[in-house]
């Protein structure tokens, strides 16, 4: 781990927070645009994500008059702990400072911290959508989060820590070796980072249509720069769940020490994993139909299964007396 | 001994039998016939990946041949008899309800913890590195054996059967190093005329029942005592 108190470690941490700001609306844009090329569409340019936020923090917010304070705090709350819990995430470097404040355990709490004002806020107006929308979420995240947690943890027992910095050093110091248990833990990873960021096979993030929406139900009353915060803080989850597959399973590129060469080759491989990671995304986008929701119980459940076959074959297979 | 330390070798026969519990675990769950008999297949190749890893890391020639029988029996000739099967007999599209499939699962992933325990003893034997398979393999057999006896259609069941043998082969070969090429022959075989005899067994059943779901068998015997019951009170 980092020194605590360096000061070119803290400005690089920020400029991490600050690339991850700006990268998001450009991930979801490349998404966006592999897809329609593969459904014989030409799409939104890539910076269209851009566009509608500065449209979006341009206009006017209205709020609904049943509205209270907490509908319009949700927005800066959701959006401030996805933000911390992006901060936390190592993008370019290993052993940042920011790597010491919160390890992985924290960073699903940061995110259910979200998750729960986010249906706060979807149930608050009192509109049938908004409710229907947040239990919804609720019955996937239950759901999602025991599977993400036993991942975190089956690389939490082959690393011997939760930090993530200390997990992709150890990754990064083993080098190729091929574990199972790893194996398991990505693809459940995968699963819940699908389900987690509102993505096709739990719900579709290109539509509205009443009946199937999830995400798209609780943020329906939000306007002007609430909804721009909202949506970019969607935006900001999938990025997160990008870098942190990307970076725990095949860390090789992250700079390990602070110098400007390294740091460049760091940001150069992580745009080339989040490119290979958001044309996986819009290839199985393409390919997969969205289930029925009395479906993504079934789904989460095989997420489940494959995190706790991960643990089982880390203690079965990897160690040995 | 650390994992990073063993051979890249035998690191990949812990991912594929990591895989073929995977494929098990598939089979349980799957409720369409033909993609459980898929992932049939699935295990047999992997099985007979193993077995080339294996015979590649030892040195031990007659393995290739043990592989290449397992390849073209239970990951080829076995499915497509069993897919012919059920071409024939127009089952194609039918979907098995499970009750719990949740519960179904768990109860599986039950059976590893428990394989794992009584497997615990075998890992002190110093066999070779690619001991802690055997656990694995003990929790498929266990898997089949739960299948059988979870599952309602008799192909299920039957698929079940089938993974356990797969189960038991892979224990040989990870363990031991395989069996005797005359006791690999034999298991062959008989496994080859047990998948001809259930063939036979499901024509027979689905004639007389009209379906090839085994709860049914029950149903017949209690419409006999019924039809029986109500000759006896009409003489």
């Amino acid at each position: 781990m980092g020194d605590f108190v360096s000061p070119a470690g803290w400005a690089i941490a920020m400029v991490q927070a600050l690339l991850f700001m700006l990268g998001a609306p450009l991930l979801a844009g490349w998404v966006k645009r592999i897809k329609s090329r593969l459904q014989n569409r030409r799409g939104p340019g890539l910076l269209q994500p851009y566009r509608d936020l500065y449209k979006l923090f341009g206009k006017e917010a209205l709020v609904a008059h049943s509205a209270s304070p907490l509908f319009r705090a949700a927005p800066y709350i959701v959006f401030g702990s996805t933000l911390i819990a992006v901060a936390v995430i190592p993008l370019l470097a290993v052993s940042l400072p920011t790597a010491a404040v919160a390890d992985m355990i924290v960073l699903v709490g940061f995110l259910a911290l979200a998750r729960f004002f986010l249906a706060l806020a979807g149930m608050d107006v009192g509109t049938a959508f908004g409710g229907m929308g947040a239990s919804r979420e609720m019955l996937v995240s239950a759901l999602a989060e025991p599977a993400m947690l036993m991942a975190v943890f089956t690389l939490a027992m082959s690393a011997h820590s939760t930090n993530l910095s200390s997990v992709i050093q150890f990754n990064l110091d083993a080098g190729l070796v091929l574990r199972p248990s790893f194996m398991f833990a990505l693809l459940g990873l995968i699963l819940v980072a699908m389900a987690e960021t509102g993505r096709i096979p739990v719900d579709n993030p290109a539509t509205h249509l009443e009946l199937t929406m999830l995400h798209e139900a609780m943020i329906l009353e939000y306007s002007g720069r609430h909804l721009a915060l909202m949506e970019w803080a969607a935006q900001l989850k999938f990025m997160l769940y990008g870098v942190l597959i990307a970076n725990l399973f095949f860390p090789w590129g992250i700079a390990t020490q602070l110098s400007l060469p390294a740091l460049a080759l760091g940001l150069l491989s992580i745009i080339t994993k989040l490119m290979l990671l958001g044309l996986l995304v819009a290839v199985a986008e393409t390919v997969l139909a969205k289930m029925r929701l009395f479906r993504a119980p079934q789904y989460l459940n095989l997420a489940f299964l494959l995190t706790l076959l991960g643990l089982f074959s880390h203690v079965i297979l990897e160690t040995s007396a | 001994m650390n994992l990073s330390q063993l051979p890249l070798l035998e690191q990949a026969i812990f991912v594929l039998a990591a895989l073929v519990v995977l494929t098990s675990f598939s089979q349980l769950a799957q409720t369409r016939l033909t993609a459980s008999i898929h992932s049939f297949a699935w295990q047999g190749a992997m099985v007979a990946m193993v077995t080339v890893l294996v015979a590649t890391a030892s040195g031990i020639p007659h393995l290739y041949l043990s592989a290449l029988l397992t390849l073209s029996l239970k990951s080829l000739l076995i499915p497509w008899m069993l897919h012919r099967l059920v071409r024939r007999l127009n089952m194609e599209r039918e979907v098995e309800t499970i009750s719990h499939p949740a519960l179904m699962v768990l109860a599986g992933t039950g059976l590893v913890i428990f394989s794992y325990w009584v497997a615990l003893p075998i890992e002190r034997l110093e066999l070779a590195a690619t001991r802690n398979v055997v656990a694995v393999s003990l929790s498929v057999v266990l898997l089949g054996l739960w299948m059988m006896v979870a599952r309602r259609r008799v192909v299920a069941q039957v698929l079940g059967f089938m993974s356990m043998e797969n189960g038991l082969f892979l224990a040989a070969v990870a363990s031991t190093r395989g069996m005797p090429l005359v006791v690999e022959l034999g298991v062959a075989f008989d496994v080859l005329v047990a998948a001809v005899l259930f063939g036979v067994f499901f024509f027979h059943i689905s004639e007389s029942i009209d379906s090839l779901d085994v709860d049914r068998l029950n149903r017949l015997t209690s419409l006999d005592v019924k039809d029986h019951q109500a000759r006896e009170e009409t003489s």
